[in-house]
C-alpha cells in the first residue's frame, strides 16, 4: 500500500438496495425544548456503493450515522435494511442487526485495551456465537486482509494509530457485514496514516464492500464515489463526487 | 445456546482480566467479603459447636434414663400444687421395682433411688467444697453413664449394710490426691471417714454450669446411718429400649400411680423427667442465639456486599465507552448484564473461598489450642458459605449490571 493517494477508478456498478430511508425524522427533547435533528430524510444506498456523509456540526450528520448504524431508531419515517424494517425494532433485535450487518469503524478506534489484536477482532464473532476454532481462523483472515498478519498478539498500546485503525477495520469486516460504517476514521491519525487508511478503504471497495464514511473533511470525502451533504436536518445535496 | 456459552466464557475472561488489572481495588473489595464470610462461618462453626457440646452434656444425663422427681424440668406457674407433693423415698423405689418385676414385658429395667446434696470433703490437709454427694444403692452401677476408671463401684451388699466406701469423680480425686492414686485412701465427709474404692472417668461440664467430675457417690444407707443427712431423693429409672422412650414413660407413670395408690382422675403427685424435655426447653434458646449471632455477623457480610455493589457501579462508569463499543459490535442486553454480574460474583467467590480458608485455619488452630472447645467445621457449612458468596455477588452486582445492560449505545459511545 503506497502512502500517496491511489489513482481514482470509476464507480463500480451498484447492486441491490441495502438501505432505504424514507421521511425519517428524529426529535430530541432537552428540557422544555425539542430539537429536530432530522426533519425528513430520504436516502437509498445500494450494495457496493462508496458513500461519504458530510455536514457541519449540528447538521444531523451524527444522528443520521447512528440511525444508519442501527444504534438509534427514527422518531418517524421508514428505515428498511435489506428489506427488513428496523425502525420498529427493539434493543436486542438491533444488536443482532449491528452484529451481522454493520461493521463499525470509530474515530477513536475503540479497541479493548487489555486484549490483543486477535481477540479484539474475534469479539463480534463471540457475540455471534461462533466457536473458538472457527473464530480464530476468521479473525486471522481478517487481520491478514488489512496487512496485520504479523501483529496478531500485539495489544493496542503496542501498536501505532494506523495499525490500531486497521485492527478496528478487521474487526468491522470479520462477520461479513452488508455495510462498513466509518465515523471520522482518520480523525485521530496524521495525514499520511490517514491516506493509508483511505487507500485500504479503496481496496475494500474494489473487493466489493459497501462503505459509508461520515466526515467533515473534504479531502476524505473526495475518496468516495458519492457525497451526501446535510444541513439543518435535511439533505442539501446528494450526488457523485465531482 | 452456543452463543450463550461463548458469551459466558468471554464474560469470565473479562472478569478475571478486570480483577487482575485492578489488583489493589479487587483485593480491597474482596476483603469486605472475606471478613463477612469469616464472621459468618466462624459464627456457624461456633453454633455447631454449641449444639454438639449441648448434646454431649445431655448424653451425660443418660439417653435411656427417666427421672422421677417432685418437680418437672420446666418452669411451672402453679408452684403451690407441686410444693405439697409427697417426697420420694427409698421405699418408693423398692415398691416401684416390685411393680416393674410383676409387669410382663415391662419396658422398664430398674428404678434406683439417688439422694443428692452438696457437701465439702477433706483428705488430710486438703479440703474441697461444693462437691455433689450422691447417695444411692448397688443398682447405681446399672444406670451410671460413665465408666469407672479405677477400682470399682460398690456392690449391693456394701450398699445395703452401709459400708463406709465411696467412688470419687475424677476432679475430686485429682484435687484431693494430686500426687498419687486415690484408691484405698480415706476421705472425710461431714466428719465421717469413707474409703475410696473407685474413681470415675472424666466426663466434663454440663452446659458449662457445673462439672460432673465434681461428685462423690456413696451408699445411701451409709450416708443416712452415719450422718443422718436429709437429702433430696429422686428415682432414676432405666429403660430397656431407648427407642421406645415415650411408651416407657407412659408405663412408668402408670406404675408410679399404682405405687402411690392414686385414684383415676387424680393428678399425678410426681413428675417424670427425661433429657428430651430438657432439650425442648433449651431448643428455642439455642435457636435464638443462632439467629442473633447469624444476624449480627450477617451485617458484616452485608457491608461487604455494599462494597461489591459500589465497585461494580464504578466499573460500569469507567467502562461506559467500552459498553457502547460492545453494544455496537452486537452485544445484547443479556451479554452486558452477564459480564458485570460475573465480575461481581467472581470477586465474591474468591473472597468467599479465601474467607473459608481463613475460618478453616482458625478453627484448626482453636481446636489444637483448646481441645475442650467443641468446634465443628462441617462440609455443609462450606457448601452454604460458597452459595452465600455467589448469592452476595448476584444480589450486589445486579443493580449496576442491570443499569449497564440498559445503557443507550449512542450515549455510551459518546461518553468520555
Amino acid at each position: 500500500m503506497s502512502a500517496a493517494a491511489p489513482a481514482r477508478r470509476p464507480a463500480r456498478a451498484p447492486g441491490d438496495l441495502v438501505i432505504r430511508i424514507e421521511g425519517v425524522t428524529k426529535l430530541y427533547r432537552m428540557g422544555a425544548e425539542t430539537i429536530h435533528a432530522l426533519r425528513g430524510v430520504n436516502l437509498k444506498i445500494r450494495r457496493n456503493e462508496y458513500l461519504a456523509v458530510m455536514g457541519p456540526s449540528g447538521s444531523g450528520k451524527s444522528t443520521l450515522m447512528n440511525m444508519l448504524g442501527c444504534l438509534d431508531t427514527p422518531s418517524a419515517g421508514r428505515y428498511d435494511f435489506n428489506g427488513k424494517d428496523v425502525a420498529r425494532m427493539v434493543d436486542d433485535e438491533l444488536a443482532e442487526i449491528r452484529n451481522r450487518e454493520i461493521g463499525f469503524v470509530f474515530q477513536t478506534f475503540n479497541l479493548l485495551p487489555r486484549s490483543d489484536a486477535l481477540h479484539n477482532v474475534e469479539l463480534p464473532l463471540v457475540y455471534a456465537g461462533v466457536r473458538p476454532a472457527a473464530r480464530r481462523e476468521r479473525a486471522l483472515g481478517a487481520l491478514r486482509n488489512v496487512g496485520l498478519g504479523d501483529r496478531i498478539h500485539h495489544k493496542p498500546n503496542e501498536m501505532s494509530g494506523g495499525q490500531r485503525q486497521r485492527v478496528a477495520i478487521a474487526r468491522a469486516l470479520v462477520n461479513h457485514p452488508s455495510i462498513l460504517l466509518a465515523d471520522e476514521p482518520t480523525g485521530n491519525l496524521d495525514s499520511r496514516t490517514g491516506e493509508e487508511i483511505m487507500a485500504l478503504f479503496e481496496d475494500l471497495y474494489e473487493q466489493g464492500h459497501t462503505i459509508i464514511v461520515v466526515t467533515h473533511e473534504e479531502n476524505i470525502a473526495r475518496h468516495a464515489r458519492r457525497v451526501v451533504r446535510l444541513r439543518d436536518g435535511l439533505i442539501e445535496s446528494d450526488g457523485p463526487v465531482a | 445456546m452456543a452463543r450463550l456459552f461463548q458469551e459466558l466464557v468471554e464474560s469470565v475472561r473479562i472478569a478475571f482480566g478486570q480483577i487482575r488489572a485492578n489488583g489493589l481495588r479487587s483485593v480491597l473489595t474482596a476483603l469486605g467479603v472475606i471478613i463477612g464470610i469469616v464472621a459468618v462461618t466462624l459464627m456457624g462453626t461456633a453454633i455447631n459447636g454449641i449444639d454438639i457440646g449441648f448434646n454431649r452434656s445431655l448424653a451425660m444425663l443418660g439417653e435411656d434414663v427417666l427421672y422421677v422427681q417432685r418437680w418437672p424440668w420446666r418452669r411451672v406457674e402453679d408452684w403451690w400444687s407441686y410444693v405439697n407433693r409427697p417426697a420420694l423415698e427409698v421405699e418408693t423405689a423398692e415398691r416401684l421395682n416390685r411393680v416393674i418385676e410383676a409387669t410382663p414385658g415391662s419396658l422398664l429395667e430398674v428404678a434406683v433411688p439417688v439422694a443428692t446434696r452438696g457437701t465439702s470433703v477433706r483428705a488430710g490437709e486438703l479440703r474441697l467444697a461444693g462437691v455433689m454427694l450422691f447417695g444411692t444403692t448397688g443398682d447405681y452401677a446399672r444406670i451410671v453413664t460413665t465408666d469407672v476408671a479405677e477400682g470399682r463401684m460398690f456392690n449391693a451388699v456394701e450398699a445395703s449394710v452401709g459400708r463406709p466406701v465411696c467412688v470419687l469423680g475424677s476432679a475430686v480425686a485429682e484435687n484431693l490426691f494430686p500426687s498419687g492414686s486415690a484408691l484405698d485412701q480415706q476421705v472425710q465427709i461431714r466428719g465421717e471417714l469413707y474409703t475410696v474404692i473407685g474413681v470415675l472417668a472424666k466426663q466434663g461440664e454440663f452446659l458449662g454450669l457445673f462439672s460432673f467430675d465434681n461428685q462423690i457417690v456413696a451408699p445411701l444407707n451409709t450416708m443416712r446411718r452415719q450422718t443422718g443427712i436429709r437429702a433430696n431423693l429422686d428415682l432414676r429409672v432405666k429403660v430397656r429400649d431407648k427407642t421406645r422412650l415415650a411408651a416407657a414413660e407412659e408405663e412408668l407413670i402408670g406404675a408410679m400411680r399404682r405405687v402411690r395408690g392414686q385414684l383415676p382422675g387424680e393428678r399425678d403427685n410426681f413428675s417424670v423427667n427425661q433429657q428430651q424435655a430438657f432439650k425442648e426447653q433449651l431448643d428455642p434458646v439455642k435457636a435464638g442465639i443462632a439467629l442473633a449471632g447469624l444476624f449480627i455477623t450477617g451485617l458484616s457480610l452485608f457491608v461487604g456486599a455494599i462494597g461489591i455493589m459500589n465497585i461494580t457501579f464504578v466499573s460500569v462508569k469507567e467502562r461506559t465507552k467500552e459498553i457502547g463499543t460492545r453494544k455496537a459490535l452486537g452485544a445484547r442486553r443479556r451479554t452486558i448484564l452477564l459480564q458485570f454480574l460475573i465480575e461481581a460474583v467472581s470477586i465474591c467467590l474468591i473472597g468467599g473461598l479465601v474467607g473459608l480458608g481463613v475460618t478453616l485455619a482458625a478453627s484448626l488452630v482453636l481446636a489444637t489450642l483448646l481441645p475442650a472447645l467443641p468446634i465443628a467445621f462441617s462440609p455443609g457449612l462450606m457448601a452454604v458459605s460458597v452459595l452465600v458468596s455467589i448469592l452476595t455477588g448476584v444480589v450486589s452486582g445486579f443493580a449496576p449490571a442491570w443499569g449497564a445492560s440498559r445503557l443507550d449505545p449512542v450515549v455510551a459511545l459518546r461518553y468520555e
